[in-house]
């Protein structure tokens, strides 16, 4: 039988094959185009509009990062719903766990198309650097620093939408669960939130679990300060998030 | 060596036992019809043959590779339609088969979906978003992703479900055109299918094998087959 060698290796073809579909199957839909543009009219308002960037009169970006977390938030599961979600509510996913690919490969190639998508989003803000650098002399280091923590950021919010999209085939459930994830991430380091959780668990607690939000983490970048830790925790969830999905899906 | 072997797989959901230590093997040359009521198991033998369910016990072997330790070599040699045949809907045929052939990993992707458009007659509409394609059409996608490879093993479920009787007739040519280089296993509901494709019957119901013999000793225990399959499967 000449089964054996009929089948050279097929490297990192499919792989790439998964990745292409995916980032493509975001542009296959009127969705991607809103997505972009919700984006990016969010951070460019909240930055002019609420955080007074202009009004503030420094050339810096933090203030249009400050709102990141919250986009992320929001966009990133947004982005994400359609991971797994859709591939069961097509029945496709059948077809990919019966294609000689891994769900790990899968799962990845997903991963890193929908956070190139994200990147995407990111990327046309630039426009809004190019403004500060327009109007004052801003430090680009700085800017470059909070655009990476951004995507990282971003990276971490798509983990838990993808752990969202595995556990169901409905797109506004993986939404709505991963949005309300990542939400609470979001509140974690404000205030209000912490106050409320001091009277919970008082405030040792409260400053170990800080150290777990997302402003917290991406505060430093915006400041020109790229550190071990954020960057580890972005990481990890991102990563987390992943392993968690892959394992879900592999389990079903 | 058989092309596909099944031993003894069973897989329960919760207390409800789907598959019960079912057993055969099919050779090259052999097309299989499989045959059952709805909720027999057949679907469930199905997806633990392709890999897609793990059993909760028993080995499934697609042309030699154990399906769970060495699945991705037992998933090169197989194609698998699965039953409503789902595909990409906002992708074109083309892209479609095209994806299918690079997830594959096939040394020229261009020449095999020439080719398998050709064969499965989806020249004319391959340029069309499946979402937009008629069921037959649909169902000839399925088809045509499951052969892109020219696999060894060819499992489909249900591929002429729905389909008017000419779109029925050409599924079956062209699955015949193909069978002699192959194992397939076919499940249908419908008996007249045995007599046309099949070499040999497999009957399953409540999750056991009934009855697995040749089409000619399948066809002789009666002319009435409908009035077999009840006894078979009561």
């Amino acid at each position: 039988m000449s089964s054996s060698e009929k089948s050279p290796s097929p490297g990192l073809k499919p792989f790439t094959a998964m990745v292409r579909r995916e980032f493509a199957g975001y542009f296959r839909t009127p969705l991607a185009y809103v997505f972009l543009a919700v984006f990016n009219a969010f951070a460019v308002s909240l930055a002019f509009f609420v955080g007074g960037l202009y009004e503030s009169g420094i050339a810096s970006l933090d203030r249009f990062f400050l709102y990141h977390p919250w986009l992320w938030a929001f966009l990133a599961p947004a982005a994400g719903a359609r991971l797994w979600a859709e591939e069961r509510r097509q029945g496709t996913i059948e077809l990919l766990l019966t294609w000689p690919i891994t769900v790990w490969q899968a799962a990845l190639g997903k991963f890193l198309a929908a956070w190139l998508f994200l990147a995407c989003a990111l990327l046309m803000t630039v426009p809004v650097a190019l403004t500060v650098g327009w109007l004052g002399d801003p430090d680009w280091g700085v800017i470059i620093a909070g655009y990476t923590g951004s995507l990282l950021c971003a990276g971490a919010c798509l983990g838990i939408a993808a752990i969202a999209s595995a556990l169901t085939r409905s797109q506004v459930i993986a939404f709505v669960t991963g949005f309300l994830a990542c939400f609470i991430l979001v509140l974690v380091g404000y205030g209000v939130f912490d106050e409320l959780l001091a009277g919970l668990i008082g405030s040792a607690g409260v400053d170990e679990i800080r150290r777990l939000g997302l402003w917290r983490n991406l505060e430093p970048f915006t400041l020109g300060l790229v550190d071990v830790r954020p960057i580890a925790y972005f990481l990890s969830v991102a990563f987390a998030g992943l392993g968690l999905s892959t394992i879900i899906v592999e389990r079903r | 060596m058989p092309l596909i072997e099944a031993k003894n797989l069973s897989k329960s959901y919760g207390a409800i036992r789907a598959v019960h230590a079912v057993s055969f093997t099919v050779d090259r040359g052999e097309v299989v019809g499989f045959l059952g009521p709805n909720g027999a198991g057949k679907s469930t033998t199905m997806k633990m043959l392709t890999g897609h369910l793990r059993a909760d016990e028993g080995v499934a072997v697609i042309a030699g590779f154990d399906v769970a330790d060495q699945a991705v070599q037992a998933k090169q040699h197989l194609g698998y339609s699965p039953e409503g045949a789902p595909a990409y809907g906002e992708m074109t045929v083309r892209e479609f088969l095209r994806f299918a052939a690079d997830l594959r990993g096939l040394p020229d992707a261009a020449e095999s979906v020439r080719k398998t458009l050709e064969l499965c007659r989806l020249n004319e509409v391959a340029a069309q978003t499946i979402d937009t394609l008629s069921k037959g059409y649909r169902m000839r996608v399925g088809f045509a992703q499951a052969v892109i490879h020219d696999p060894e093993v060819l499992i489909l479920d249900e591929p002429t479900d729905g389909l008017d009787p000419n779109q029925k007739f050409e599924v079956r040519r062209i699955l015949k055109e193909m069978a002699a280089r192959k194992a397939v296993i076919v499940s249908t509901h419908i008996l007249e299918e045995v007599g046309e494709l099949c070499t040999r019957v497999i009957v399953i119901a409540k999750g056991e094998v009934r009855c697995d013999e040749s089409r000619d000793k399948f066809l002789a225990r009666g002319t009435d087959l409908n009035a077999v399959f009840r006894q078979l499967t009561a």
